[in-house]
């Protein structure tokens, strides 16, 4: 117990906490958005594609997470514009903007003269080493998420829901699909800076699908997801701490083993 | 009486295939149109022209500013899994007339519960759509079609997944509403619609307009509108087409 008060005299590791509550917000909500879209895939694509981006800035040599977000919005715009506008179907342009952001990162990462990024960082992200500018776009992005979805949620689930029926209402439904469009990348771009790629994925994931197995309403599955991937994540950060192991791949596996467990209670009951 | 709707010299496509070409029809207040044809005729084609979820090739369409659509897709196309609940699904429907930014407010929260108890599914507010049957479903989207009072009422097929103990009712009630509003419905079963719609459109490439709801197969046949026609009513059989040498 004393070692757990010690830990929170560190102030990495308050900052750390603070990284993954504010993630878990965002992922919870958005998360939830993706999963019940079917749009899983999207964010894979999205947050791959990215990495592009982050590339060319390195080469370049500005911040690679601004390379990363604007790689980001344009995929997630560009997929958006593709599948309803261009006639190409919706995973083809995924995969086509996955792969070819993947390949752009490697070209100029390769072609940046000796200086080799730590990859491992993109992978599994650096929750340790989290900084205070960090924490500011997390909250800042977590309240945007708040915000937008108490007051708009009904035109949101309308949209979601039944495009075709929202259009015929009026609703200005490409207005609503760019912008959230634009927000699911920016949250996984700030995600990606402290969870790593892999560890967002399950993120966004894991929680919203556990979170679906109960939930009757996208409002209730947000609130149960943002619970979940507190839990988990925090509960992955202390094991990690404790056992001295790698937090992201700690916190997916308490992520999945919530899921796990949560889908065997219901199916005995 | 003034048109809601006019289409006017309408050729549209769907997937770069030209399934209509210069269709004329035009939809007043009380009317009630049956719309058939065969599959892939452009039925369904004809309906997102008027929804405007279609842009046609050529042809203008000209809406009343009265108009106000309430429009039940057809129940295949939704998919059952999104978590939400009946009592939301029905109350999206107020977008028809609601800013996207406006809340529910207490009127629309009371018509969700007439509407749901009208349909017998009052103690289901909380229900997830997923949970629903075939019909149930149909009539939380009848539902959401009709809670913000629409003077036109566009239906898709409805009678797909509707149990027979709900069909009848389900026309009677179109009955009532046409007298509040003009109702055009799209069906595969023609013989079924021919007693309580008053006109009927034939769809195949092109659209005969039928000023009155009695229809035989010759005139079908007239209209190049191949569909078999199934007689229900008085008489249990079904018309088949003459035997022998076409």
């Amino acid at each position: 117990m004393n070692e757990l008060l010690e830990l929170f005299s560190f102030a990495f590791f308050r900052n750390a906490l603070l990284a993954a509550l504010l993630s878990s917000i965002i992922a919870g909500i958005i998360g939830s958005y993706i999963v019940a879209r079917r749009n899983v895939f999207i964010s894979s694509g999205i947050t791959h594609a990215s990495f592009g981006g982050m590339g060319i800035a390195y080469y370049l040599g500005f911040p690679p997470f601004l390379g990363a977000g604007i790689f980001a919005v344009l995929s997630a715009l560009g997929i958006e514009w593709s599948s309803s506008k261009a006639g190409i179907r919706e995973d083809s342009s995924i995969a086509i903007l996955w792969s070819l952001g993947m390949a752009i990162g490697i070209l100029f990462v390769f072609l940046t003269p000796g200086y080799t990024p730590n990859l491992m960082g993109f992978l599994f992200g650096d929750i340790l080493t989290v900084k205070v500018t960090d924490l500011i776009w997390l909250a800042g992005t977590a309240m945007l998420c708040i915000i937008l979805i108490s007051l708009y949620y009904q035109a949101i689930v309308t949209v979601a829901f039944d495009a075709d029926f929202a259009k015929v209402s009026g609703l200005p439904v490409q207005t609503i699909k760019y912008i959230s469009a634009a927000l699911v990348s920016i949250a996984i771009v700030l995600s990606i800076k402290v969870m790593g790629i892999i560890l967002v994925l399950s993120l966004f994931t894991i929680p919203a699908a556990a979170a679906n197995l109960y939930a009757k309403n996208l409002n209730k599955v947000m609130i149960g997801a943002v619970l979940i991937s507190v839990v988990g994540s925090l509960s992955g950060l202390l094991i990690a701490y404790f056992l001295d192991l790698p937090s992201g791949a700690t916190i997916i596996f308490t992520l999945t083993v919530l899921f796990v467990v949560l889908k065997m209670i219901k199916l005995i009951r | 009486m003034e048109p809601l709707i006019q289409l006017d010299n309408i050729r549209a496509a769907y997937d770069k295939n030209v399934v209509l070409n210069q269709v004329n029809l035009t939809v007043h207040s009380n009317d009630f149109i049956g719309i058939i044809g065969p599959n892939g005729g452009g039925k369904t084609t004809l309906l997102k022209v008027i929804l405007n979820l279609i842009q046609p090739l050529s042809g203008r369409i000209i809406k009343s500013d009265k108009v106000n659509i309430g429009y039940l897709p057809q129940v295949n196309t939704i998919d059952k899994q999104f978590p939400v609940t009946i009592k939301d699904v029905v109350l999206s429907g107020r977008f028809a007339t609601d800013k996207w930014w406006k809340r529910a407010n207490k009127e629309q929260l009371i018509r969700v519960d007439e509407l749901l108890e009208f349909i017998g599914l009052d103690r289901s507010h909380n229900v997830p759509i997923g949970e629903l049957s075939g019909g149930q479903m149909q009539r939380v989207f009848l539902c959401r079609a009709l809670i913000s009072n629409p003077n036109l009422l566009i239906l898709d097929e409805p009678n797909t997944y509707v149990d027979k103990t709900f069909e009848a009712n389900l026309y009677n009630l179109l009955g009532e509403l046409n007298e509040q509003m003009a109702i055009l419905l799209v069906s595969h079963d023609v013989g079924t619609i021919s007693s309580m719609v008053k006109t009927i459109a034939c769809v195949n490439g092109g659209l005969h307009y039928h000023p009155s709801n009695k229809i035989t197969n010759e005139i079908l046949q007239s209209y190049n509108c191949p569909i078999e026609l199934v007689s229900h009513g008085h008489v249990p059989h079904r018309v088949l087409k003459h035997h022998g040498h076409e």
